[in-house]
């Protein structure tokens, strides 16, 4: 009793912890300091539940700590910052991955036998390796499409949508069986069969069911559209873990789970907004796809282009300059120069700001840790509707690899993107776009912002042009 | 009844703090906030800790201490790498 009061104090402290660890994330002054916090939340949850409940066999628990930490470790600590989304999409398969082993073991520890659970029990045993499995696979499947394992293009086959809504039914009903033999004693008999004994054949059967789903759901849809994906498999692996709370009847469990749930969902809505598309759109993954069918004919109409020589001299004689980096910047990995010729502008007394849209680089605020990994200061980081409100009065903007992002389709209403919030580029009095060539964007149509007067095209690659642009603006 | 409904009760108001404290977040942090979220994911090893510590039967055993690897790997990787993102995030 005395024990379990103090766990239950210290399991408190720990949700204390982990709220404002949070909180503190919500300015780059603090954010690591809330990062820390929240680690602490979790190493004092660790060891109060360490000393609370009967460890049988140290070894292996302490093993398995030890063996999960150094694989952990190794991977934070050499992971090249453009391989967060994918880093993030394993870790998270892990972390679902270790909920569904939990309600698996309870399962099995359970009895194995469905008319042995309670029903409470059954259902949240149920949930936790269904959500927790979905995760572990589709995040796997979302990891191969980020590193070009997996094809990054959507994989679909006739009636899919009608097999993952078959499946995701199939497994419904397992696992509403094993939560409750009496729903699958009143099913069978609809299909001719008697009364079924629930146990482990069953169990593993909802398991494959759930990890096929988990890789269903995910496959067909494109590979620059994980991110979404990711953000909303985080949200199911907190929901997954707060589930096992209940099975365990731990509140600690549920608190963290159901803060990342929120966490990912609202992420999730936010990068829905930013790519206007609904979240139920997300959800029933029917996106992905919609980029084939709109591919426009492009190169047909005359463009401006420059050299790097011309394009430092406009850098270089501007009073503001704003750069717009999107993915192809890091794709180049041409961070490193674009903050050398962002010093060199500054030195000659010009005004430089990054805009950086929400969904720019691979996942949300991607962009700014590579620009951060740079060194580039984070209050010269605008975004979105900031930087709006500046293209009026700025001189020249440099767009380094994007391209729907900046494209004036998207306030025509007959546009596939539009409605799609976009960086007003087209509003400065010029605009230089580095980019390889003139080829669409993930929505698959052409861009008319590099057809415009004022729009100077700078073919090439980013990383090498941005080197001699360095070179161009030192001799300017 | 009553207990199952008083974790109810916790789950619900956990969310809404969540995403009360959460929405806040700038999208500059959003890529740290990601991995700073799924590393609490990791809570899952608490679960596991408890099913693995009380494992009397090999199968149970053995799903724990996976639970547990996972889970390690999950939370250290993702506060390391959390922390490493935002040591980079200086005002010069």
């Amino acid at each position: 009793m005395e024990s379990t009061t103090i766990t239950q104090i210290a399991y408190l402290i720990s949700a204390v912890l982990f709220v404002s660890g949070i909180k503190q994330l919500s300015s780059p002054a603090t954010a690591r300091s809330g990062n820390a916090r929240a680690s602490l939340a979790m190493l004092l949850a660790i060891v109060v539940t360490l000393l609370d409940h009967e460890i049988l066999d140290w070894t292996t628990v302490v093993a398995a700590v030890v063996a999960g930490a150094a694989i952990g470790g190794i991977l934070a600590r050499y992971i090249q910052m453009t391989a967060m989304p994918q880093l993030v999409a394993v870790f998270n398969g892990f972390g679902g991955g270790a909920s569904a082993a939990v309600a698996a073991a309870e399962f099995l520890r359970a009895g194995g036998s469905g008319p042995a659970l309670e029903l409470g029990v059954g259902v949240t045993i149920v949930l936790g390796t269904l959500i927790g499995a979905v995760t572990f696979s589709g995040s796997l499947i979302a990891f191969g499409k980020l590193q070009g394992v997996v094809t990054g293009s959507p994989v679909t086959f006739p009636l899919q949508k009608t097999f993952n809504a078959l499946l995701f039914l199939a497994v419904l009903l397992i696992g509403a069986s094993l939560a409750h033999v009496g729903v699958a004693n009143s099913v069978a008999p609809v299909f001719g069969m008697g009364a079924l004994e629930i146990s482990g054949p069953f169990f593993a059967a909802l398991v494959a069911g759930a990890l096929i789903l988990g890789v269903l759901l995910v496959i067909p849809i494109g590979g620059a559209d994980m991110p979404v994906v990711v953000s909303l498999l985080n949200s199911y692996s907190g929901i997954a873990a707060a589930t096992t709370g209940f099975v365990l009847n731990n509140y600690i469990l549920i608190i963290a789970g159901s803060l990342v749930g929120a966490a990912g969902l609202i992420l999730t809505q936010l990068m829905c907004k930013a790519m206007n598309r609904s979240l139920g759109n997300v959800a029933f993954g029917a996106f992905g796809t919609e980029g084939q069918t709109a591919r426009a004919k492009t190169g047909e109409r005359p463009v401006r282009d420059v050299d790097a020589e011309q394009a430092a001299m406009v850098l270089a004689y501007a009073g503001s300059v704003a750069v717009v980096p999107g993915y192809g910047l890091a794709v180049a990995q041409a961070q490193h120069e674009l903050k050398k010729v962002c010093d060199l502008l500054e030195d000659r007394g010009v005004t430089v700001r990054f805009g950086v849209h929400p969904v720019a680089g691979r996942m949300p605020g991607h962009m700014n840790v590579l620009l951060a990994e740079a060194d580039v200061s984070y209050d010269k980081l605008l975004d979105l509707d900031d930087i709006n409100a500046e293209f009026d009065s700025t001189d020249v903007v440099l767009i380094v690899g994007a391209n729907d992002v900046v494209n004036p389709a998207a306030r025509d209403p007959d546009s596939v993107i539009a409605g799609m919030p976009i960086l007003d580029v087209d509003r400065a009095r010029t605009v230089i776009v580095m980019k390889r060539s003139l080829s669409p964007g993930f929505a698959g149509i052409d861009n008319d912002l590099f057809y415009m007067d004022n729009t100077l095209m700078f073919f090439g690659d980013a990383k090498d042009q941005m080197s001699e642009l360095v070179k161009e603006v030192r001799e300017a | 009844m009553g207990e199952l409904l008083i974790l109810l009760y916790i789950f619900v108001l956990a969310t809404l703090a969540g995403k009360e404290v959460i929405s806040k977040v700038p999208p500059t942090l959003h890529t740290p906030l990601m991995s700073g979220a799924n590393a609490i994911s990791g809570i899952a090893i608490i679960g596991a800790l408890v099913v693995t510590g009380a494992a009397d039967q090999p199968w149970v055993k053995v799903l724990g201490t996976a639970g547990i690897v996972m889970a390690t790997i999950n939370v250290v990787g993702g506060f390391m790498v959390t922390d490493r993102m935002l040591q980079m995030f200086r005002k010069r």
